[in-house]
């Protein structure tokens, strides 16, 4: 068998490439996606997963067309971290109460952006309680639209009821170097966590 | 490259019966699949296979997100899946799960989290 140009097991290079994953969470219409497409090496694109998964039988896999749009749809870009590591972006999809039925979605994720409209604080209670419930370590970031005031950061770790661990920055979602340095405010946070959990006792 | 065909019939849902051989979920080693999981193919497609085998084959020459293989293929997550479980257990592709979050139940790696960093750093 030819075997030329494909990856072979133990092979170096681009056989050793491995990935991350980064949750991008937030109330519907705060940014998520935007932040995705900006941020993201490749044109963003969309996966899919049909909502019956976890309670379909063989038998009644037909029996779903009548519910067949019913599906949670993630947007996600990458970005290549070096030769061997690239890192998935994921965009959870708006309606939180669907994201139990994907089973996993925030398993084995590094960490999570939690995206917030300062002049809708409370469209993303769900999404902050969900990643405390799921144990996945997140970052507010404050989407700044154009009409927004500045806000204290601390009335708004108030009014989220953030712990006081937990970073806020602020940011631009449309822009490339915004965005990026919220996944760097991210990933310092993640260390920093790392690091108190390594501390001796 | 060729474009995903389209289902004939508008939910898809047929093809994806047919596709899966009704199955509607992965077993065994590719239960653990994640979007993030990265395939890589083991083997050249083979003459002869079934077309969407055939794809994952050939686009996996370079290692591709199991997300990336849906949009790329216009699959669902879960039935793709079930695919990449038959290819899996035929040793045609390799699959990579995304480096755990938690180890041994601390954080991620601190080299890891270093090496993601600097990456990001030079965007």
């Amino acid at each position: 068998m030819d075997l030329k140009g494909f990856d072979h097991p133990g092979d170096p290079g681009a056989g050793g490439t491995r990935s991350v994953k980064v949750m991008i969470a937030g109330g519907f219409g705060t940014g998520k996606t935007t932040m995705v497409r900006s941020v993201s090496d490749i044109k963003p694109l969309t996966t899919e997963e049909t909502l019956t998964q976890a309670t379909v039988g063989v038998d009644n896999l037909i029996g779903v067309a009548d519910k067949a749009e019913t599906t949670v749809s993630l947007d996600f870009g990458k970005i290549s971290i070096n030769e061997g590591l690239m890192l998935y972006l994921f965009g959870t999809p708006g309606q939180e109460r669907f994201w139990f039925l994907w089973n996993g979605l925030f398993k084995g994720a590094l960490g999570a952006i939690v995206l917030v409209d300062t002049r809708r604080l409370a469209s993303s209670f769900r999404a902050i309680e969900e990643m405390e419930r799921q144990n996945v370590p997140f970052v507010i970031a404050l989407n700044a639209f154009p009409d927004c005031k500045e806000h204290p950061v601390e009335e708004i770790r108030d009014a989220l009821d953030i712990s006081p661990h937990t970073p806020i920055v602020a940011c631009d979602a449309r822009d490339r170097a915004s965005s990026r340095d919220v996944l760097i405010a991210l990933i310092r946070h993640l260390k920093e966590r790392s690091a108190v959990a390594l501390e001796p006792r | 490259m060729s474009a995903p065909r389209r289902p004939s019939d508008p939910s898809g849902l047929e093809r994806y019966y047919v596709l899966t051989g009704g199955r509607s979920g992965p077993g065994g080693s590719a239960s653990s699949l994640d979007v993030a999981t990265l395939v890589v193919s083991r083997t050249a497609p083979v003459p002869g296979m079934q077309h969407e085998y055939e794809e994952i084959v050939r686009r996996c020459r370079d290692p591709l997100s199991v997300a990336e293989l849906t949009a790329h293929l216009g699959l669902p997550f879960n039935i793709l899946a079930v695919l990449l479980a038959d290819l899996l257990d035929a040793g045609r592709i390799e699959a990579r799960d995304p480096i755990p979050a938690h180890h041994a139940g601390r954080g991620p790696d601190l080299a890891l989290l270093q090496e993601v960093l600097s990456g990001l750093e030079r965007l």
